[in-house]
């Protein structure tokens, strides 16, 4: 089995602020990620997918074929917006690190048969960095 | 317990297959298809696994194992193009894939009968993609 891991890059800006606390309540869970007008960061997203090396291609992915798919359906839409008035993944879930790698999941997930039509290469592991002292990993497999 | 050493390697590639059209071998590959080559700073982590020797307090000799990565690996593909110069890759393309499978083998055999294991193969070809190579055991 061999493992892959592409990254990717892109900036965008949020604010933490969840409907059903009080301001007060979502200042002491959020902290600065709470204040009003948003702020921003370096996202760095690891793809990691896995399968059997394709005899004839070499390959376990088609890199390119990844590139357009995490092209299209994260960064086109992600990069250099305000996650939660630009995108309507975020008008009703906060956009914690958890949150953005559960909605980038959902979307490359609904395109992945599309693209990777046979059983491999599976979509493995999401690894969200938001900035260089906080990473996020989210493991996928059934 | 597990340790890991690294090594890196320069060397140029192409990707293509013979069978497939330039157009299908650029759908495929990307730029990586671009048929004078391109170069890399490979970087190879190896992990081998095992427990320490009680007298030495040593899984492997780390010393011996940076010398069978540079037997092995370092020396023969540093500076080469690989397609070129540096066999199976006359045959097999040399995707990170293949070269990380390349890899493991030729580093394999060098711990029978050790009491390492050669757990993984990373290989990154830039910093923004890297494959993790491990063969079953047996």
């Amino acid at each position: 089995m061999t493992r892959v891991t592409r990254r990717y890059r892109f900036v965008a800006s949020h604010r933490l602020n969840a409907a059903h606390f009080s301001d007060q309540q979502n200042r002491d869970l959020y902290g600065k990620c709470n204040n009003p007008y948003g702020h921003g960061h370096d996202y760095v997203l690891d793809i990691t997918a896995s399968g059997p090396i394709d005899p004839s291609s070499g390959q376990a992915v088609s890199i390119a074929a990844l590139d357009r798919l995490v092209s299209d359906r994260v960064l086109r839409d992600f990069d250099h917006k305000y996650l939660n008035a630009d995108l309507d993944d975020f008008k009703e879930l906060v956009p914690t690190s958890e949150n953005i790698m559960r909605v980038i999941d959902g979307r490359l997930r609904a395109q992945w048969p599309a693209v990777f039509p046979g059983e491999w290469p599976r979509l493995e592991t999401i690894g969200l960095r938001e900035t260089r002292r906080n990473r996020f990993e989210l493991r996928t497999t059934e | 317990m597990f340790i890991t050493r690294r090594a890196e390697f320069s060397a140029s590639h192409v990707c293509s297959q013979s069978s497939l059209t330039a157009e299908q071998n650029r759908q495929l590959y990307g730029l990586a298809a671009n048929p004078n080559g391109h170069g890399h700073n490979y970087v190879l982590e190896v992990t081998l696994e095992g427990e320490p020797d009680p007298a030495t307090g040593m899984i492997f000799d780390l010393k011996r194992l940076k010398e069978i990565i540079q037997q092995e690996v370092v020396e023969p593909m540093d500076h080469r193009f690989l397609n070129y110069e540096v066999p199976p890759f006359d045959k097999v393309v040399p995707t990170a894939e293949n070269i990380a499978a390349e890899i493991w083998a030729r580093l394999n055999a060098h711990f029978h009968g050790s009491r390492a294991r050669l757990n993984n193969v990373r290989l990154y070809e830039t910093d923004d993609l890297y494959v993790d190579y491990a063969e079953q055991r047996q």
